[in-house]
């Protein structure tokens, strides 16, 4: 018997799988924030979350937030300290996985979120937030998008969070969730490591802007357990991160 | 505060956002302004389409709830109200930048940013040396805001300042600033502060103002005071798609109030029980005895 799930749900438990017991996670919003609830509930109940405002916490909100600085992420916190602290953890290489989001990316995980002319005429998007500085300096990140053609392309129009390239002193990108599967990115190149249920290599190719491996008996996305489905409905009641209309990234 | 000052606010992220502030340097139709911060949330993009930027220098400027700040998109896209000057950070540079000002330093060194492109000529950030023998570096140069606007719980008379919850860059930018100004929820005698001087983020002799205003920073929220109004910055997303979309909204929630007294009025009384947070989970008691 199988719980009937959306894509958003499946997404949160990918993302969770990344998080290993006893890591330090430098916890973004959306669906990596419900991934790190996830994760501690049920394989990690010893993992760390850092949030880029200061905030330390090592158990999940009591009441569901809109956004890291809401009221319910401060209260049982463990600590809350600076920016500038929690960004220092991040450089001296004490955070194990970061996760970030991003409006485009290319094949060696560089992702743009700052300005794009993809559609013909240039957009503004709003900058880079933390998401450069996760990727520059986690020892890992976990990259979260959107599959469509016009965000997986051949070379972004700016590199705001920074993937592999010669010379980078850690890190970089290990893992990329999308709506259609889960890629592996740790080479340097996108390969594919499971595809979500339902979804064929054929999709995933038109999706994506660039030469991509798949292989032939390439693994289906692990569904949610009914415990993992529960957890996610418990954490975001309203579907507000998981609901079918809301974006990835 | 004057036209042409560089303004840091809304350093601690998405909560104590001075907007009561914001609202009144709209109103009062300043010019030429440069905004400094980490993660703007919409008051950037709301004083930027009001027409009060030329500049902006910051990590990540839009809406947290909806994406997208359309009154920034306009100007730095189409130039309306008017052209602006983007300076791009993430939020480690922009707090360096600050930290460095903070010492008193010309510059502090990191390496988050290379291989990306914020950090290629970039007017503030060069690639350095490491006198030590170690890999390149990037020096992230100071950055001196003229007035830093700070939110707080509580301050006395004198600006000595108690907050707690989110911090983000606020420490840094306060003591970057030439000139502070607090604003808190309630002024307290000094025996409160110094009851709990761990707690006192800004000391006094560093603030230039301090101003009882509370309900300040709503619809962003302030811990132990008021919970975040959502409703508001989605609606406002909504609304701000268009030039008119976005003078209809300034005209019913910053032209036609006169104060912040007015903004609370406007939100109604129902809205305002609902954010205010009158449960009480205390810290504990901290003995100072000596």
């Amino acid at each position: 018997m199988t719980a009937t799930y959306n894509r958003r749900e499946l997404m949160v438990v990918a993302a969770a799988r990344e998080i290993h017991d006893d890591e330090v996670v430098f916890v973004g919003m959306r669906l990596p924030l419900l991934g790190f609830g996830l994760a501690k509930a049920t394989h990690a109940p010893n993992a760390v979350g850092l949030f880029e405002n200061g905030v330390i916490r090592d158990q999940p909100a009591e009441t569901f937030i809109y956004t890291m600085g809401d009221p319910p992420n401060i209260a049982g916190a463990v600590a809350c300290l600076g920016l500038l602290d929690v960004m220092s953890l991040l450089q001296q290489g004490r955070v194990d996985v970061g996760f970030i989001g991003g409006a485009e990316i290319d094949p060696l995980g560089n992702l743009n979120t700052t300005r794009t002319s993809g559609s013909g005429w240039m957009i503004r998007l709003p900058g880079s937030g933390g998401a450069g500085d996760i990727a520059s300096l986690a020892g890992r990140t976990v990259l979260i998008m959107e599959h469509e053609p016009r965000r997986f392309r051949e070379r972004v129009d700016y590199v705001t969070s920074p993937g592999h390239f010669p010379g980078r002193r850690r890190g970089g990108p290990a893992t990329l969730i999308t709506t259609l599967g889960v890629f592996d990115l740790s080479g340097g190149r996108v390969r594919a490591a499971s595809l979500h249920p339902g979804v064929t290599a054929r999709q995933v190719r038109e999706a994506t802007g660039f030469p991509i491996d798949i292989d032939d008996g390439v693994a289906a996305t692990k569904p949610p357990s009914a415990e993992e489905l529960a957890y996610i409905r418990h954490a975001d009641p309203q579907g507000f991160w998981t609901g079918d209309a809301v974006k990835a990234g | 505060m004057h036209d042409g000052d560089a303004i840091a606010l809304g350093l601690a992220l998405e909560s104590g956002i001075p907007f009561a502030a914001v609202h009144e340097i709209i109103r009062q139709q300043r010019r030429d302004l440069t905004l400094i911060g980490p993660i703007s949330d919409m008051a950037f993009d709301q004083m930027i389409a009001a027409g009060t930027v030329a500049k902006v220098i910051a990590a990540w400027v839009g809406n947290v709830a909806g994406g997208s700040g359309y009154g920034f998109r306009r100007a730095y896209e189409q130039g309306q109200p008017r052209r602006i000057v983007m300076e791009d950070h993430s939020n480690f540079t922009v707090g360096l930048a600050l930290k460095a000002a903070a010492m008193g330093l010309p510059y502090l060194p990191t390496f988050t940013g290379l291989g990306g492109d914020i950090v290629r000529s970039h007017p503030r950030i060069r690639p350095i040396d490491d006198p030590f023998g170690g890999p390149p570096l990037l020096a992230v140069g100071a950055l001196r805001p003229d007035v830093a606007i700070i939110h707080v719980q509580r301050a006395d008379p004198q600006g000595n300042a108690h907050l707690w919850g989110n911090l983000g860059l606020t420490v840094e930018a306060a003591y970057a600033a030439r000139r502070t100004i607090v604003i808190c929820e309630e002024v307290v005698p000094d025996a409160v502060i110094r009851s709990d001087p761990n707690r006192t983020v800004i000391p006094g002799f560093l603030v230039t103002a301090v101003v009882e205003e509370p309900g300040g920073a709503l619809p962003s929220s302030v811990q132990g005071y008021w919970r975040r109004d959502f409703e508001p910055f989605l609606s406002y997303h909504r609304i701000s798609r268009t030039p008119e979309g976005f003078a209809s909204w300034l005209r019913e929630w910053v032209l036609d109030l006169p104060d912040r007294q007015a903004y609370l009025r406007h939100m109604g009384a129902p809205t305002s029980e609902r954010l205010r947070v009158t449960d009480r989970r205390l810290a504990a008691a901290t003995n100072f005895a000596p």
